[in-house]
């Protein structure tokens, strides 16, 4: 199958003479979800910002569906590529939540029923009532971070990428994104998520991109990557608590990479074992 | 008997425009070299009760006060935010609203500029500023030429330059690396190593758990927990009942005590964990 992205040998300068990525090479396919870690500075949102065309490769090429990113404009990568920042603050918001919310609608020409109906979904998934008059200003980063993800949701772009969506989410909130991206995956979306939040590539399980110093090292499924010991260590990462927890304990499957709380607990249960040995190992 | 750090009694906040206080009646103290956790669902008012303690709130950011807060035994009320500033390092919540200057070792000496710190002294400090944080040779580069991850860097260097002996940090590490979020936490243990007082501000609790000595719950604006770590992340149903996780190995003992009717006894770092489930478990 094509796949729907494909990122060929792309390296980014910045006009500073920073070279942010290095030679990438990436291919996406239809339905995906794809996690990018990777260190501070490693190169991820400048990599992402390729894709709706936000920055043009100063090497290489990125097609989009079947479009050269170098060729088209922003807006109609737009209607097929929706980004939610890193730092809300970057993004341009209209005088209140309600315009925001059906602004991409707007901009695409739907029809005010399907932008009604759009724009309702995202407001009762996001519990946005009390909050549509507000201006997004006046709304902290992480409540910031939320309008623009239902904006985008509201338009529903064939990709969506999402930078460090978890980034001063509360438990909850955390909960939500978690959610929202297992929502966006069933409704046949591409995903790409950029997040320093081990617990929840842990829960999504996806597949896992890792970045260092402007090039990809790694590129497999998360409980691949978060056992490979080399690769988490030049990248920087830690698996999450509960992985680090699992293997200092025998009696698990050994073959198996635990991700999750629940993993150990069903694994424990459908295999009788919850009188764990814990090794001298690791 | 030596004042506390940091006393707070009977503090109650509003914002001018709202009817309920979004601080009741707080009350809670630590000592010199104490490090405290702050968590709390998002809106829950930490940010509010941290700026309470270096007086922005209410000197330059608004709102009616009752009660008092104390720093080093005086009233912060009674001292300027200025002549606080000397004492109390706080790092906000939003790295780019701190930073102002055209580079980043002028950012860096921008605070300490205020302070009067003579010139060669800054030097000195910068360097070592921005090593703490990994940003060696990044000196004169634009604050806005950085990554997110960079940029928070940054703002946690400028106020470790100034040399504090109380730091304030809201949400510091949000969008840090792994080993970023470590680094940050290990500054922080220094600084306890001198006798000097920290209050950090997190979501992700197993950090909190393994480097706090005391944690502070808030919740819609009112203190539900405050007591040693170990003691407010084993009490897993008053973290639930508040929408808040445990760390992830207390999540998991508890979740095993439940399912196999075991009595393992909760811990909230991995090495106690680990231990733990092993003398139980063999
Ligand atoms: N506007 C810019 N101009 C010049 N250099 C930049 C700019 N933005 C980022 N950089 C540099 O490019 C490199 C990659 O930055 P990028 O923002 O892609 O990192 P990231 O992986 O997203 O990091 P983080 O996890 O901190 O968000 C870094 O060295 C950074 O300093
Ligand atoms: N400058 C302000 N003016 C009015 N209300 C505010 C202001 N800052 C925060 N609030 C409100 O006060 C409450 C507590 O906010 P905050 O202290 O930022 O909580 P937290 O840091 O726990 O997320 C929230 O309801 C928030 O909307
Ligand atoms: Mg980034
Ligand atoms: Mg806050």
């Amino acid at each position: 199958m094509e796949p729907y992205i494909s990122v060929k040998n792309v390296s980014h300068k910045y006009p500073n003479g920073v070279t942010a990525i290095k030679d990438i090479n990436l291919d996406i396919h239809e339905g995906e979800v794809v996690a990018i870690l990777g260190s501070n500075g490693s190169g991820k949102t400048t990599l992402v910002k390729h894709f709706n065309g936000l920055l043009k490769p100063t090497k290489g090429e990125i097609t989009v569906g079947t479009m050269n990113t170098k060729k088209e404009r922003i807006s109609k990568l737009s209607s097929r590529v929706g980004y939610v920042f890193q730092n809300p603050n970057h993004q341009t918001f209209l005088p209140s939540v309600k315009q925001e919310l059906a602004y991409g609608c707007k901009n695409l020409k739907m029809t005010e029923e399907d932008i009604e109906t759009r724009v309702q979904k995202a407001i009762d998934l996001f519990r946005l009532e009390d909050r549509l008059d507000d201006n997004p200003f006046d709304l902290n980063s992480s409540q910031r971070k939320e309008v623009a993800m239902a904006s985008i949701m509201a338009v529903s772009p064939k990709v969506i990428v999402l930078d460090e969506p978890t980034t001063g989410q509360d438990h909850k909130g955390c909960k939500r994104v978690l959610e929202l991206v297992r929502m966006f995956q069933r409704e046949g979306h591409i995903v790409v998520l950029i997040t320093h939040d081990m617990h929840l590539i842990g829960e999504l399980n996806c597949r896992t991109v890792v970045m260092n110093q402007s090039e990809k090292i790694a590129d497999d499924h998360a409980s691949v990557v978060f056992s490979d010991k080399g690769i988490m260590e030049e990248a920087g990462l830690q698996p999450p608590q509960i992985t680090q927890f699992a293997n200092q304990i025998t009696n698990l499957d050994e073959m198996k990479t635990y991700l999750t709380v629940e993993s150990i607990i069903e694994w424990m249960k459908a295999n009788k074992e919850e009188d764990v040995k814990v090794g001298t190992g690791s | 008997m030596a004042a506390k750090a940091i006393e707070v009694n009977n503090l109650t906040f509003s914002y001018p425009d709202t009817d309920e206080p979004v601080l009741k009646d707080i009350n809670f103290s630590i000592n010199h070299g104490e490090i405290l956790g702050i968590i709390g669902p998002t809106g829950a008012g930490k940010s509010t009760l941290a700026m309470c303690v270096n007086g922005l709130v209410p000197q330059v950011i608004n709102g009616e006060m009752e009660g008092t807060v104390k720093v080093n035994g005086s009233e912060v009320s009674e001292s300027s935010v200025a002549k606080m500033s000397e004492d109390v390092g706080f790092v906000f919540q939003e790295p780019e609203n701190q930073l102002s200057q055209m580079t980043i070792e002028e950012e860096v000496a921008f605070g300490m500029g205020n302070l009067g710190v003579p010139r060669d002294d800054m030097r000195v400090r910068i360097t070592d500023a921005l090593e703490q944080v990994g940003l060696t040779g990044f000196e004169k580069r634009s604050p806005l030429a950085l990554s997110g991850g960079q940029q928070q860097r940054l703002a946690i260097a400028a106020v470790l330059a100034m040399r504090p002996s109380i730091m304030i940090m809201d949400e510091p590490t949000s969008m840090l690396d792994p080993k970023g979020k470590n680094e940050v936490y290990d500054v922080l243990k220094n600084l306890k190593d001198y006798g000097m007082t920290g209050i950090i501000i997190d979501h992700e609790v197993e950090r909190i758990a393994a480097y706090c000595d005391k944690v502070l719950v808030l919740y819609e604006g009112e203190v539900q927990m405050f007591a040693p770590s170990e003691e407010v992340f084993t009490n897993i149903k008053k973290m639930h009942e508040l929408t808040l996780n445990a760390p992830q190995v207390t999540e998991f003992l508890s979740s095993y005590n439940q399912a196999f009717g075991k009595d393992v006894k909760l811990s909230t770092t991995l090495e106690e964990a680990v231990d733990n489930f092993e003398s139980v478990c063999k």
